[in-house]
Parts: structure tokens; sequence; C-alpha cells
């Protein structure tokens, strides 16, 4: 079979720029994928539909150096098992497991459990394909899930979750350990799962947007703005230069917020309580700036379709940046604080190391592999306005330790500083909002948008008078949980919530 | 260490003194009052996410800052709900923590208080109820928490309002308007 040139047939998608798409046959999806992992390409996000419209459609997005490609793969009988990519992008097991619980398509891949699904619908009941359909009757039993046990003389297993010691999410940890000494982590997530993709079809696509903001709370500004930028793609509308210069306000402020709780959490869990104080104390300043300037804390309503949903004027901006300035100058003294103190450093050092090779091969994303040699950032590599213009530098490591995740922390937090002074000192003058016409019916489009912690996805599909056919918003997570399970390796019981804390990872966003 | 130092110095007491007339200081010395005489000791709360987008539990977390100095008023996060005597429940309620929020709830000695916390956790919020979610904390909710998510402030005013319906009182005038009072009976 003669390769396919699959950059001059691909089509460009709307929404995010530099999005091409390719539908393929099951032969030319084994060609093409093996093709672009000998490149080195990596697998973002992976997704079914299945609709009555349409035939049921295998969708896997990937980036590489000549842009990002979707492939669609059709398939023609839905009983038959479609060929995983598992060798080549590991990654991929779990998005498949998922893909088999809602929307009943099953890969060739040799872990076929359930993943997102526990005990609350029977296995033959798939959430994404019938949307009339009403889980009344199902009673859940008692939910047994195989985890792979380790034998040995002296292993026993500690079982942790879902309900967890501190203020987390739930999730559930199966760690097998010889002494203190971890030998494997086995996570099982999905208990925060509540039917959103399912959600997305019930609501107006004009309105959406707030569900989106609702998948992962602490990015809220980045999985809203994915899901507007694949809407107004759709819908064939360029915002206004200020609306986007204001998103990207938003965007920068939710990482340096985030960023702030990382990294008083992270002395926490290494003994230096004073590093949790000093930095909540600079997170309330700065929510407590964002309120002033924009009525929340945390900007959920920031982003609407055609622009932001609030505009900014100038005292509030020259009171933003007064805020933004101070945290930085006080987080800088805090960074020789941390640098400085031999117990924090050897905590740090050393911790929960993901090798660059190890990060490459798992495809390890956003902020996490940017620690470990993955410098990719969509704001420089796929950047959308205002981003094409205030550009910022990518920071990267590669020691892959929880020292290094920390730095990566304190370098973004400064740069995003420095965007933020840019962005608001060239504010463009005019409307912060264009109304967005009813998007035309059975067009897909993709928003890409780097969060804090790493490349956000949303894929949406509309149909007839405004109605939504299939919403699939993807959190970095999903590629990060596997790795997590490696970095833990090795490492002693005790520097799990450390080194767990250094990947901070979504459990609502992965679970959907 | 001198830098250390220096900045503790620097920063000095960072929990707010409430101001005179504010509502926020009656707030404050209510709470303690009413925790000393309901409980006679501190509030030992065990958090619970239900299936929440985590936007609450940062607001949560936010309790514990030192601007907010949740552990100064007597009140305490705790890591068991053994140790517990109040939940602060996020949700809706995935159905996959339905089975794991009962076992809480019921390993919390008696006598408990439950509060929901956020438009979630009050009436299922933007999720509703499906074949994944359960909705609000249905369960349990002798108090809920409306926001999405709620300040700091707010869920203060919550738990508040929790300590007053157990000791048959009417709670203070900011927390009574917008607090939903509607008791359902446990399971």
């Amino acid at each position: 079979m003669a390769p396919r040139d699959w950059w001059a047939e691909s089509t460009q998608l709307p929404g995010a720029p530099g999005l091409r798409a390719l539908t393929v046959s099951s032969e030319e999806w084994t060609h093409l994928t093996q093709e672009l992992a000998a490149r080195g390409a990596r697998l973002m996000a992976m997704w079914a539909s299945r609709t009555e419209y349409a035939s049921p459609t295998v969708h896997a997005a990937f980036l590489d150096d000549l842009g990002a490609l979707l492939l669609n793969l059709p398939v023609s009988d839905a009983n038959a098992p479609y060929s995983g990519l598992e060798e080549h992008f590991p990654c991929a097991s779990r998005m498949q497991r998922a893909m088999a619980d809602l929307s009943g398509l099953r890969s060739s891949d040799p872990d076929a459990r359930a993943w997102l699904r526990h005990n609350a619908w029977p296995p033959d009941f798939h959430p994404l394909v019938d949307p009339e359909a009403r889980m009344t009757d199902h009673e859940a039993g008692v939910d047994v899930y195989p985890f792979v046990r380790v034998d040995g003389e002296g292993v026993h297993e500690i079982p942790v979750g879902p309900v967890h010691a501190g203020i987390i999410e739930p999730g559930h940890f199966r760690f097998s350990i010889v002494g203190e000494k971890v030998l494997r982590l086995e996570e099982r997530l999905g208990y925060a799962h509540k039917g959103i993709e399912r959600r997305f079809t019930e609501l107006n696509v004009l309105d959406a947007h707030r569900l989106a903001a609702r998948v992962s709370g602490d990015s809220a500004v980045a999985f809203s703005w994915a899901y507007c930028q694949a809407l107004e793609g759709v819908a064939g509308i360029e915002i206004p230069p200020r609306a986007a210069w204001l998103r990207a306000l938003c965007l920068e402020l939710e990482r340096i917020a985030n960023h702030l709780g990382d990294l008083g959490a992270l002395g926490n869990d290494a003994g230096f309580a004073f590093g949790l104080a000093q930095f909540s104390r600079l997170k309330e300043q700065l929510l407590r700036a964002c309120d002033e300037a924009f009525g929340e804390r945390y900007l959920m309503n920031a982003i609407a379709p055609g622009g932001t949903h609030a505009d900014i004027g100038s005292v509030e901006a020259r009171g933003l940046l007064r805020a933004v300035e101070a945290v930085a100058r006080q987080a800088a003294v805090l960074r020789t604080i941390y640098d400085e103190h031999e117990g924090v450093r050897d905590r740090f050092t050393g911790a929960g190391i993901v090798t660059p090779a190890l990060a490459a091969r798992l495809g390890l994303s956003g902020l996490a592999g940017r620690a470990s040699g993955q410098n990719f950032d969509l704001r420089v590599d796929l950047p959308c306005p205002p981003y094409t213009e205030v550009a910022g530098a990518k920071m990267g490591r590669s020691a892959g330790d929880v020292a290094a995740r920390v730095a990566v922390r304190f370098d973004e937090l400064h740069e995003s500083a420095r965007l933020i002074d840019r962005l608001l000192a060239e504010l463009p003058a005019g409307p912060h909002k264009k109304s967005l016409p009813l998007p035309p019916a059975g067009v897909l489009g993709i928003g890409l948008i780097e969060g804090w912690r790493g490349p956000v996805l949303v894929a949406l599909e509309t149909g007839a008078g405004g109605a939504i056919t299939r919403c699939h918003p993807h959190d970095p997570s999903w590629q990060n949980w596997p790795v997590l399970e490696h970095a833990i390796i090795s490492n002693i019981v005790p520097d799990f919530p450390l080194i767990n804390k250094s990947f901070n990872l979504s459990y609502s966003g992965h679970d959907l | 260490m001198l830098k250390t130092l220096r900045q503790i110095a620097a920063v000095g007491i960072a929990t707010e003194p409430p101001p005179a007339a504010d509502d926020s200081l009656r707030l404050r010395e209510a709470l303690q009052a009413r925790i000393l005489a309901v409980l006679g000791r501190a509030l030992c709360i065990r958090e619970v996410d239900a299936g929440s987008c985590n936007g609450c539990e940062l607001e949560i977390h936010a309790l514990n800052n030192p601007l907010y100095n949740l552990e100064g008023l007597g009140i305490r996060f705790v890591a068991s709900p053994r140790h517990a005597d109040l939940l602060l429940v996020t949700g809706p309620v995935s159905k996959h923590m339905e089975v794991a929020l009962r076992r809480t709830y019921d390993a919390t000695p008696d006598p408990k208080l439950v509060v929901a916390v956020g438009d979630c956790g009050c009436t299922g919020g933007i999720f509703g109820e499906s074949y994944a979610s359960r909705g609000r904390v249905a369960n349990v909710i002798p108090v809920a928490v409306p926001g999405c998510p709620p300040s700091p402030t707010r869920i203060l005013q919550g738990i508040l309002a929790a300590l007053a319906r157990s000791s048959g009182q009417k709670p203070p005038s900011s927390a009574a308007g917008d607090t939903n009072e509607t008791a359902l009976p446990p399971g």
C-alpha cells in the first residue's frame, strides 16, 4: 500500500489554528498511526462518536512538529474491535477503555477492564449511544475491580480511597509495597464520573460553555475557552481582539493561582508549613484581585461565546496589575527560601523521577512533561491570538523530579506575570464580545488551549437548531495519571503525597 | 533560616482583624460562641468530595489560609470521619461515590451534622440527575451553602447555620436569607 500524503489530503478543521483532519480506512489507520509514532507525534486525545445520525467513528488527535492532525476512523461493524493504539501510544489504553464503557466501541488491545464504569450501570448500557435511555431500575451491586496483584515474600497491599484523608477529589490507589518501598501503584479512577459528555448533548450549544467551565473547577478558563474556540470555529466568526486579550489574561491568572496553591501545598508536604501559609496568603490576594476585577474569585463565568462575559476598566486593570506584581515579587523571595532550605531541597530533589525517555514513551504532557524534557506548549507551538502577538517563553527542565516540577511552576509563574503585564499594557480597545449566530448543524470543531496543567482539547459536533450531538472535553490528566504510577516506583510510601501533589492531576476532568 | 525568619517578621500576622461594624465580625464571634455552646470543644470537620468539579474544594482549602484562619476559630479538618462532628459534602453525588458517601456518613459518630456545599451539592447544579449522577446530596442535607463555588465566608456562614439548627436557634440574619433550611431525613 502506497503511503498517503496525509498533509496534502487532510482538510482544515474549524476551531484551533493549524488543525487538520483525515478520514481513514482501518488499514490506513494502522499504518498512519505507526508512521506518526515513528515520527515522534504525541497522542492528544481519543474519543468515539456514535449517534443515530452517523456511522460509529473513532477519533484520535495527534500533535507533531507539522501541526495537529485528527484521524477519523469510521467503524462499519460496531461489534468488531478496531485496531488499538496502546503499543505505540501507551496512554491510549485508558481512553480506549473509557470509549468502550461510554460508546460500546472496543479496541483490540488486551486490557479490556471497564474504566469509567464501576457498577452504576450495566455493561450493555452505553450512555453516549442512546440519548433517550434512562437508567432508573439498575441496582448497583458490590463493585469488584481486578487489580493486578504483586506476589512475593513480605509484599503487602495498601488500599487508599476513594475518600482521602485530606480535602482531595475522590480516587483509589492500590499500593503494593515491601517495607516502605513501593513496588507497584495501580490507580482506579472514575469515582467522580457524573455523565458530563452525555449532559453536553442535553444543553444548547450557546449555553454549554458553562458546563465546560465546570469539567475541572481549577481549569475553568482553559476548558470554557477551548469550548468557545471550537464553537466559534464552527459558527465561522472571529472574536474581537480585546476578547482574545481578556481571555489570555484570565488564562494566565488561572495559571498563577494554581501554581501558587501547588507551591504552598508542596512545601507543606515536605514538612515546611511556612510555605503553605505564605503561598496560600498570596493565592488569596490574587483571588481577591480577580474578584475586584471580574466579580468572581474563580473565573468560572468569565469566558462566553463570542468573547468574554465581563470587561475590565482601567482602574480594575491597574489594581490587577499591582496585585500580580506584588504576588510575583513575594514569590521570588519565597523561591530563594525554598531553594536554600536544606530540608525542602532534600525532599524535592530526586523524588518521583520521570526520565525524559520515559516521559516521551508514555506521552507525559503539559507542566509535568516540561519538567521531564518534553518541551511542548500550545501557546508557543500552535498559538491562537493573542499568543501569536504576545509570545510567551517555554519553561523546561529535564531532571523530571519533584524539584523540576517545582522549578517549572516558579518559572511559569513569573512568565505569566510578565505576560499579564504586557496583555494589560497592550489591551486593545473595542468590544469584548461579538454576537454569535446559531452554528450550522453536523460540523465538527476542535478547541485547543494550554491550561495550567497542560493542553486542553474540546471536540464539539453540532446538531440542528442549537443542539449538541457530541462534545468531548479532554484533560491532560488522561496522559499523566498513568505516568504517576511509574514515578512512584521505588520511592517510599510517605513520599507519595509529595510526588502526587507535584503532578496535581484532575480527577473530575478525567472522570467526566 | 534568616531569610525565613525575616519573611515571617515582614509579613506579620495576616489573619484579618474583623472590622468593628462589619457582619463578618458578628459572624466570627457568633460562630465561636455557638461552637462552644453546642460542643463545648473544637468543631471537627471531615470533607467529602462526592463528585464535584473541585471548585468547591479550592474554596474550602482557602478557609485554612492565614486570612480566614479557620483553626483560630476552633474548627479543624480531620482525616477520618470517626473523628468528625460535621461532614462537609460537595457534589453532585456521582453514583460511583454513593456507597463511599454512605459509609463515610455511617462511620461518623452521632450526633453529627451534614453541610452540603455549592450549587451542585445543594441542587445537583448544572450536572443534575442522570445515569451517573444522583444530583444533590439528597441523602442527608440539614443545611446547604449555595454558590459556584461559594466564597470561604459563605461556607463559614453555612457551618454556622448548621450549628444554629442543631442547638435549636435561628441562624443570624446574614446567613438566614438564602440558606436552604430544608431538613431531610438521613439515608
